[in-house]
């Protein structure tokens, strides 16, 4: 019954791709009564303990009717009708397992699974049909001759004929396409020595002939589903991911009603509504502050690393995050209207224009299919001509497109994409763009965004010398009382130093300006300069400011954190020979302080989201390279200038949308390694270029002096594939 | 070499009965999680008897 359920979840979302597209609302709308299932995602599980621990706890649960753990993707769907993810993820966590909700309406895994599923099934009946027709072929190959012979070709061809035409149907399908648009891609050829190869066979056997090319037909086949299969799998995985990536942002937002607030999701949300955002919660909309002050970090949009004091009337655009009190906000507009997603749009559209990348296999095969034709028609010809024999002729013909039929090309490039994307998968790097290895390896200039991306974005205490010793606890009590960054920061260097806090009455948060208390009959306050009467001054770092209720008021200065890794990967491009490049929307002096700190001479500060993209059109124009590594929304027009570009997880959704590349720890380190595994991984593929390059230097002239057999065309294709694939694991 | 007749059509059948196995799995979706099923193998939880 449950695991019923779980299959009509899957039917239901297949059956209609574009409820899968539609915003969650008519969603909503068109399945009201039908419980969707709760998909959460958990990270942190790896065993079978795991496993068996999660289904477990949610199984006793009241209320929840079946658990399903996916571990591969770090799943599980819970079928609980009337439960909401918020009343599961508790209990989950309660065993120690991390989980977060994911919006089913963003995974659409359903369509790609059942594409998946059925080029397994093409190469497990190409698989049946390949070892039958060997075993009879071993026969023919050993000498049966005259009755024998003909029933084994004639049965071959029984197996032979339905394989191709059901297997071959992707090839056929796609060099449909290819010839449609007038291209010849690596597909024709394919579908031609497919088609040639059947009807000569059919051809020798109805007259006894010798040779018959079932065999070679139906392991074509097999092993370039192979290739297929390994290149499918790789996007599906990087697809999956950044899905995953996506659906953890569940869009909602609380809207103000006089009954009292209630979640809706984003695409409901129409301007002149009112919507409560808590701290530490994004905007979800466009629109302008109602009622509440506050502060609005906006570092995701510009770069800008100090938070912005915010009152009624201030504009907010969606992405950005209020850090300390409640807001009411007015929605001036939202879903495809808001800034963020016109932003999105404007993205996808210069994604489009982007000048469209011909990876190495393209290239290999624009030079390939007509060199392969071009032969086999020669050799077609040379024969006729000389023996006048229209047989013997079409049969060298199609052994010639048989032996060099890029067999070994169609694994050479999935094998290794597929070894590569596997390891850089390990490391913590999705990659999202099929050629974007390829670009990566071609990279000589690395240019960063700062905010978010060199830092982690997350402010971090300079010195705790300017405060007194006496001070301190008194300090820790009020940073423990809000949740603003530059509080938390201050806290934990204090907690850090063994200070416990003092005790202070009448303890309350002042939203937009900062925390206050009583100390022994004093008033304590911590907040911003003009809270405390004091002048900010031309200091660039952000600043907090202490006031212990006598004498002048205490500056504490913040620095930004720098992300773990960012110091070892920058030296290591610096090293390789690459230009680096620091581009940042911040002030000055912290991004001379960071650059000097990495070692980066060459930086911009205060630069906009259309100079960022200028520099890197530039870069371009000098003849270079340039990869892009950045997060936030002013970064996305560069991003999509770049060559190839890598965006951390943390990044909002239009970022890592426009990139190439998504970073999932916080740990920078990968993106010198992926460099270098670049271009380890594409030596391999000019490697096995090479590779089956000799194979056909050594097979065609044999084919086309007409010496070759059905026996000779198995052995070239099997060991060519064989050793192509070896190679590439190699880069393991 | 009769008995050709009899061990063609027996090899096909083998080999036929494996396809259909490959199918029924690949039908009953057990492709969708390898990483799971190789680690659920190995816990205890529906030894005695199978999960309802």
């Amino acid at each position: 019954m449950s695991d019923a359920t779980l299959h009509d979840h899957d039917a239901r979302l297949s059956a209609c791709p574009a409820c899968d597209a539609a915003p969650l609302a008519s969603r909503i709308a068109g399945t009201r009564g039908v419980q969707e299932d709760i998909v959460l995602s958990l990270p942190t599980i790896h065993c079978a303990t795991c496993i068996t621990d999660v289904e477990r706890v949610l199984q006793r649960h009241p209320g929840v009717r079946d658990a399903r753990v996916n571990l591969t993707l770090r799943r599980v769907t819970v079928d609980a009708p009337g439960m909401t993810a918020e009343e599961l993820i508790p209990v989950v966590e309660s065993i120690g397992y991390e989980a977060h909700e994911l919006d089913p309406a963003a995974l659409s895994a359903s369509a790609a699974d059942r594409q998946g599923r059925d080029i397994l099934m093409r190469i497990g009946v190409s698989g049946f049909a390949m070892m039958n027709i060997m075993i009879l072929s071993v026969a023919v190959w050993s000498g049966a001759e005259d009755a024998t012979r003909d029933m084994f070709h004639w049965i071959s061809g029984a197996i032979a004929l339905p394989t191709v035409a059901f297997a071959g149907q992707p090839f056929f399908s796609s060099a449909w396409r290819a010839l449609r648009h007038g291209r010849l891609g690596m597909d024709v050829p394919i579908s031609l020595a497919l088609i040639l190869a059947s009807a000569i066979s059919v051809y020798e056997t109805l007259h006894s002939g010798h040779h018959a090319y079932f065999d070679a037909a139906v392991m074509l086949c097999f092993f370039l589903l192979i290739g297929r299969y390994l290149d499918y799998r790789t996007r599906a995985v990087a697809r999956s991911a950044a899905e995953e990536l996506t659906a953890l942002e569940v869009p909602r937002a609380f809207r103000v009603t006089p009954a009292g607030d209630e979640p809706v999701p984003v695409a409901e949300l129409v301007p002149g509504d009112l919507i409560r955002i808590r701290p530490g919660a994004r905007v979800p909309a466009d629109g302008e502050i109602a009622e509440g002050s506050s502060e609005i970090d906006r570092s995701l949009l510009t770069g800008e690393s100090i938070p912005v004091a915010a009152g009624p009337g201030l504009a907010l655009s969606a992405g950005e995050v209020n850090l300390t009190g409640p807001l009411v906000m007015r929605v001036t507009a939202a879903g495809r209207d808001s800034s963020l997603a016109r932003l999105t749009a404007l993205v996808a559209a210069a994604e489009s224009a982007r000048g469209h990348y011909t990876g190495l296999a393209d290239r290999a095969s624009r030079l390939y299919s007509p060199l392969v034709h071009l032969l086999a028609f020669c050799s077609f010809l040379g024969w006729y001509l000389g023996t006048h024999d229209l047989r013997l002729a079409v049969n060298v013909a199609a052994a010639v497109l048989i032996i060099t039929c890029p067999c070994a090309l169609g694994l050479a490039v999935p094998a290794v994409v597929t070894a590569a994307s596997g390891r850089l998968f390990r490391r913590g790097m999705l990659i999202k763009d099929g050629t974007a290895l390829e670009r990566l390896a071609e990279v000589d200039a690395a240019v960063f965004d700062k905010t978010g991306t060199l830092t982690m974005g997350v402010p971090q205490l300079v010195s705790l010398d300017p405060i007194p010793t006496d001070a301190r606890p008194v300090a820790l009590a009020l940073s423990q009382g809000s949740g603003h960054p530059l509080s938390q920061a201050l806290a934990q260097a204090l907690r850090e130093t063994g200070t416990e806090p003092a005790a202070l009455q009448d303890l309350r948060e002042v939203p937009g300006h900062g925390i206050s208390g009583v100390w022994q009959g004093r008033e304590v306050r911590l907040g911003r300069a003009d809270w405390l009467g004091a002048r900010h001054g031309e200091a660039t770092l952000s600043a907090s400011w202490l006031s212990l209720g006598q004498g002048a008021p205490i500056r504490l200065e913040f620095s930004d954190r720098l992300r773990p890794g960012a110091e070892a990967c920058v030296a290591r491009i610096v090293a390789s020979g690459r230009r680096v490049m620091l581009l940042s929307g911040d002030a000055a002096p912290v991004v001379q302080d960071l650059a000097r700190r990495l070692g980066i001479e060459e930086w911009r500060a205060g630069v906009t989201p259309v100079e960022k993209a200028e520099a890197l059109r530039r870069l371009r124009q000098e003849g270079l390279h340039p990869l892009m590594v950045g997060d936030g929304l002013n970064d996305t027009a560069a991003l999509t200038e770049a060559h190839v570009s890598i965006s951390p997880a943390s990044a909002l959704d239009a970022a890592r949308t426009a990139s190439d590349m998504v970073l999932m720890g916080s740990d920078l380190a990968p993106v010198a390694e992926a460099l270098e595994l670049a271009r380890s991984a594409r030596a391999r593929i000019k490697e096995n270029f090479a590779i089956s390059l000799v194979y056909n230097i050594v097979a065609v002239p044999i084919a086309i002096a007409g010496f070759a057999t059905p026996l000779m065309a198995a052995l070239a294709m099997s060991l060519s594939s064989i050793s192509v694939t070896l190679n590439a694991l190699r880069l393991r | 070499m009769e008995i050709l007749g009899l061990l063609i059509p027996v090899s096909l059948g083998l080999g036929g009965l494996g396809l259909l196995a490959f199918i029924w799995s690949l039908r009953g979706r057990q492709y969708d999680d390898p990483k799971g099923d190789a680690e659920r193998i190995l816990s205890s939880e529906w030894d005695d008897h199978p999960k309802p």
